[in-house]
C-alpha cells in the first residue's frame, strides 16, 4: 500500500532488513537503475528485486504482489467516478476532484522542488533542468524530441566536467 | 473496438519506453493526445483522473487504467496496463542483467550523473502543463501554490494536503 510515494524505503526495510534477501548496496544499485530505466520506479524495482532471487517467475510474483490490488482500487474509483459524472449528486464532486487535482499539480511541483535540491549540483545541471522543463512545459515541444536533444548534452556535459 | 484497443496499446506503449525518471514526465505528452488530439476525454477529467490516481495507493502511472476505462472499459483498463508496464519491466529485466556487469565502470556513473538534472526538469514540467491545461479559478491556483510550499518544506502527508485541498474547493463553492 504505496500511498503518495515511500513506497522504496518500505521495500529495503522488508528485503534488506527484516528478511536479508539482499544486501544494501545490491539493493541500492537496483534502485539506481530503476530510475534510470524508464516507467514507475517501485514497479521497475520491484522486478529488479523479484529477477534477482527467483528469475522469471519471481519477477511475475513480486509485480504481482505490488499492481494487483493498487490496479483494483483504482479501476473501482474510477467506475464511481464515471457513474457519479452528471448526476444529481455530482455537484460538489467535480470541485472536490477539481480541489485533489490542484494539491496533485502541487505535490508534484514540491517533488521537483525536493529532487532538485538534493540532486542538482552546478549551473550547468540546472540550465539542464531549466531547458527540459522549459521545452515541454512552455514551448510544448515533444517529449521525444526533448530527450533526443537533452540526453545527449547533459551525458557530453557529465563528461566534460570529468570523472564521475 | 480494435482500432481503440490499438491506438491505446500504441500510445502508453510507446509513452511508457520514455517514462524516464519515475512516470511522470509522460504525462505532458499524454495530456496532449489523449484530450487534444484524440478527443478521448476532457481537460478536467483528466485532471480528475490524474488527482485520483495519486491518491490512490500504486504508481501515479496507474492513470492509463482510468483512461483506458474511460474509452474501452475493462479491454481498455487492461490493454492500457499491459501497454504502460509490459515493455519496461521486459527492460528492466534486460538491463538488471547487463548493469550486473558493468559493476562500477565510469560510463555507468556518467549515466546516471546526466539523467538526474532531465528527469527534475520532467517532474516540474509535468506540474506546469497540468496547470495550464485547466481551467482554474483563483482558489484553485492558491491551493496549489500552498500545497506546493507545504509539500516541499514540511513534512506534510499527501493524503491530508489532498483531502485539505478537496475541502477548500467544495466549500469555495468550486
Amino acid at each position: 500500500m504505496s500511498f503518495g510515494g515511500g513506497l522504496a524505503a518500505w521495500i529495503r526495510r522488508e528485503v534488506v532488513q527484516r528478511r536479508g534477501w539482499m544486501d544494501d548496496p545490491q539493493f541500492l544499485t537496483g534502485y539506481a537503475l530503476s530510475q534510470l530505466v524508464p516507467g514507475a520506479t517501485n514497479v521497475n524495482l520491484a522486478v529488479f528485486i523479484g529477477a534477482q532471487l527467483r528469475g522469471v517467475p519471481g519477477a511475475l510474483a513480486t509485480l504481482a504482489g505490488l499492481m494487483l490490488l493498487p490496479v483494483a482500487l483504482i479501476l473501482l474509483a474510477g467506475g464511481m467516478y464515471l457513474r457519479v459524472q452528471g448526476a444529481p449528486g455530482y455537484g460538489w464532486v467535480a470541485p472536490m476532484l477539481a480541489g485533489m487535482g490542484a494539491v496533485a499539480i502541487g505535490l508534484n511541483l514540491a517533488t521537483g522542488v525536493r529532487l532538485a535540491r538534493r540532486n542538482l549540483r552546478g549551473i550547468a545541471a540546472g540550465m539542464v533542468t531549466l531547458a527540459t522543463t522549459v521545452g515541454i512545459a512552455v514551448l510544448q515541444i515533444s517529449l521525444l524530441k526533448v530527450l533526443l536533444v537533452m540526453l545527449p548534452v547533459s551525458l557530453g556535459l557529465s563528461l566534460w566536467r570529468g570523472r564521475a | 473496438m480494435v482500432p481503440v484497443l490499438l491506438r491505446l496499446a500504441l500510445l502508453f506503449g510507446g509513452l511508457s519506453l520514455l517514462a524516464f525518471g519515475g512516470g511522470a514526465g509522460v504525462i505532458p505528452d499524454m495530456q496532449r493526445i489523449t484530450v487534444d488530439r484524440y478527443h478521448w476525454l476532457t481537460a478536467p477529467e483528466f485532471l480528475a483522473f490524474f488527482a485520483i490516481s495519486r491518491a490512490a495507493p500504486g504508481p501515479g502511472s496507474l492513470i492509463v487504467v482510468l483512461i483506458g476505462q474511460k474509452v474501452a472499459g475493462l479491454a481498455g483498463a487492461a490493454v492500457a496496463v499491459l501497454a504502460m508496464f509490459g515493455p519496461t519491466c521486459v527492460l528492466v529485466y534486460a538491463v538488471a542483467r547487463v548493469w550486473h556487469r558493468a559493476g562500477g565502470a565510469a560510463w555507468r556513473l556518467h549515466v546516471e550523473r546526466a539523467l538526474a538534472p532531465i528527469a527534475i526538469g520532467l517532474t516540474f514540467a509535468t506540474g506546469l502543463t497540468l496547470l495550464r491545461g485547466t481551467e482554474h479559478g483563483w482558489v484553485a491556483y492558491a491551493v496549489t501554490v500552498v500545497s506546493a510550499g507545504l509539500l516541499s518544506f514540511t513534512e506534510l502527508n499527501p493524503l491530508v494536503a489532498l483531502a485539505g485541498g478537496a475541502v477548500t474547493l467544495v466549500l469555495a463553492g468550486g
